[in-house]
């Protein structure tokens, strides 16, 4: 399971990654999307995996699962959540502030006219 | 346990609650008011903090009574304090500039201000890594919103830049503190400190990726070469308060590199001992120095000064860097005289700005300054503030920093880079200045054009002037702000003081004469 996990978090990070340093807001939006899975994955398993243990800790109970990572996770998902959806709002937004989705703004074919506006 | 710790967090989300609820309920005058008196609370919450930790105690608070390894924790050492002063301070002068007009732009703007202030205080008090992280990310969503206040291609652009990257130094944040926790099991500050002094050889190898991971998330609030590019494009196209205001956002995050290395690379740290600091210094230096160079490329003043503000971060943490009791205290008055100073040339930018017309900040030849006389005399004073000349407070912080240095086997590297640094932030100053003030085109030039009266720029001046009061005041008080900021250096070296009262048990906490809770 573990050789699994990591497998699992090394691809979705790396996959974020590459997506992230694309030039346009859609892959980036989803490249952050998948770091947040991976990351969130990471923290999950950094409490040690274990299966058919309750995150609870009780006289009665021999094993449980680390608690912590798991309300770890739960506020990093809201705020990855939350996050997400302001950058897709904001990419929304510069998509018509600017005319296009390319992150900087410019697309190659619009480069020469508007190279000329700052001088005008 | 004093509640006491807890107030200047409580304060502005309430405030910040309460303005997002009102915002069609209450007049705007009302608004700014209630903003203004919740500044004003803050301030005197952070002098009355100041006076209680002045001594050297350190106040705790349990949220929830919950004893500190496990439960959350709120520290409040002369380090916290002096930052939520700083904070405040700055705060109410970028919200006095805000008052003139550009709160008007969005019905958003009082609560973000006050739930920014929530999210930086916050990150000051807090006492574990987690804590660290979601105030990071409060006070983040409220710069979002901040720095894109009042629209417009430029701010959306930039703001776009802005979040995706902080968003990425977010998630290393979060692998960073995930790989602290698998390691040693806490993410309590103080408990961090200790399990990293006796961590097994075999786990020192990813405790040093953690380390580095946290470092470069630190490094990138702190806008640390290489990774400050996005803070010139975001910093020169918002609106000036909220540039003002962010001047304490780098600062973030060199408080949290200087709380990170004193509490768990410290002197103790075993193995790990002086592990940021054999970063900080090389990286401080190289960013001071590309600072520079991008403050003297500049075209634009705005871009200028957030040049200028990546050149004091490289003076800051290098600084820190040194590691020894008096680098630590040089860079703590260098930080609150670089806060106040860049934040008062945003204020002025955005007056030159208002009054140059159709030529903006641009650096080129433009019509003539219609009160060129006040508006000059605010850009020399502010510029010799900035550049570090005699004999303002930009000059005590910069000569207390180097003699630091002089202690140390790295000072010619030190003082050479400083120095060329501060040459070449002078002239590009002066160039500016000159470009400015001096060369005049355009429609005005020959006879220059009636002066309009100059109350109405007097009046738009008033915080720009009380900032740069506040470095004079800083200057004027040096002997006992320094000797508060070697107290703090010394109390940041010797974190046996911070451990005692975080985890000591919550019982044997409170003082026999305190009224317990």
């Amino acid at each position: 399971m573990e050789a699994l996990m990591s497998l699992i978090v090394g691809v979705l990070t790396a996959g974020g990654v590459y997506l992230l340093l694309r030039a346009r807001t859609f892959s980036v939006v989803l490249g952050l999307t998948l770091l947040t899975y991976g990351v969130n994955l990471f923290l999950f398993a950094s409490g040690r995996l274990t299966i058919g243990a309750p995150p609870i800790l009780a006289p009665e109970l021999s094993r449980y699962t680390d608690p912590l990572p798991q309300a770890l996770v739960l506020t990093a998902i809201v705020i990855s959540f939350a996050m997400t959806a302001f950058v897709i709002m904001l990419a929304l937004r510069a998509r018509a502030e600017l005319g296009n989705d390319h992150v900087d703004g410019r697309d190659n074919a619009g480069v020469a006219s508007r190279k000329k506006e700052p001088e005008a | 346990m004093n509640h006491l710790v807890i107030a200047p967090l409580l304060l502005p989300l309430l405030v910040g609650t309460l303005l997002l609820l009102s915002r069609r309920t209450l007049s705007l005058a009302a608004r700014r008011r209630l903003n203004l008196a919740a500044i004003l609370g803050q301030i005197l919450l952070a002098v009355e903090l100041l006076i209680l930790v002045g001594d050297g105690t350190i106040l705790t608070y349990h949220l929830g009574h919950w004893p500190a390894p496990w439960g959350i924790v709120l520290v409040a050492d002369r380090l916290a304090v002096w930052m939520l002063l700083v904070t405040s301070l700055l705060a109410f002068f970028a919200l006095l500039h805000a008052m003139q007009g550009t709160d008007r732009c969005s019905r958003h703007f009082h609560p973000l201000f006050q739930l920014q202030l929530f999210g930086l205080n916050g990150a000051f008090l807090t006492g574990d890594l987690f804590n660290l992280f979601v105030f990071f990310e409060i006070l983040l969503l409220a710069s979002y919103g901040l720095l894109v206040h009042g629209g417009g291609a430029a701010r959306v652009r930039a703001g776009l830049h802005f979040v995706v990257i902080n968003l990425v130094g977010s998630t290393l944040f979060l692998f960073a503190a995930g790989a602290l926790y698998g390691l040693v099991g806490t993410l309590n500050l103080a408990d961090l400190s200790l399990k990293i002094a006796r961590l097994p050889p075999e786990d020192l190898g990813p405790a040093r990726v953690a380390a580095l991971l946290l470092l470069a998330v630190f490094a990138l609030k702190a806008a640390l070469a290489p990774l400050h590019l996005w803070l010139p494009s975001a910093y020169a196209s918002t609106s000036a308060p909220v540039a003002a205001l962010f001047a304490i956002m780098t600062k973030v995050g060199a408080y949290s590199l200087l709380r990170v290395e004193t509490l768990m690379f410290g002197e103790h740290a075993g193995i790990l001992t002086g592990f940021y600091a054999a970063w900080l210094l090389p990286l401080g230096l190289l960013t001071l120095a590309l600072g520079a160079l991008g403050a003297l490329a500049a075209n634009e003043l705005r871009r200028q000064v957030a040049y200028l503000v990546v050149v004091s971060v490289g003076l800051l943490l290098a600084a820190f860097g040194l590691g020894t009791a008096d680098g630590i205290a040089a860079g703590l008055y260098y930080l609150v005289h670089t806060t106040f100073a860049t934040a008062a040339f945003f204020l002025l930018a955005d007056l030159i700005t208002r009054e140059r017309g159709w030529a903006a900040d641009r650096l080129a030849p433009g019509p003539a300054l219609p009160n060129a006389a006040l508006l000059g005399g605010l850009f020399f004073v502010t510029a010799m503030l900035v550049a570090g000349l005699p004999p303002l407070s930009g000059f005590v912080g910069k000569f207390l920093v180097l003699r630091a240095a002089l202690d140390e086997p790295v000072w010619p590297w030190m003082l050479g880079v400083v120095l060329i640094g501060s040459l070449l932030g002078i002239v590009a100053l002066a160039r500016s200045g000159s470009l400015l003030f001096l060369h005049i085109r355009g429609a005005g030039s020959g006879e220059p054009t009636h002066p309009p009266p100059a109350e109405g720029l007097l009046s738009a001046s008033r915080p720009t002037l009380g900032l740069l009061a506040l470095c004079l005041a800083l200057l004027i008080g040096s002997g006992p702000v320094l000797d508060l900021a070697e107290a703090t250096a010394g109390q940041l070296l010797d974190p046996a003081g911070y451990l005692q009262a975080v985890l000591k048990p919550i019982g044997i906490q409170v003082a026999p004469g305190e009224v317990a809770p």
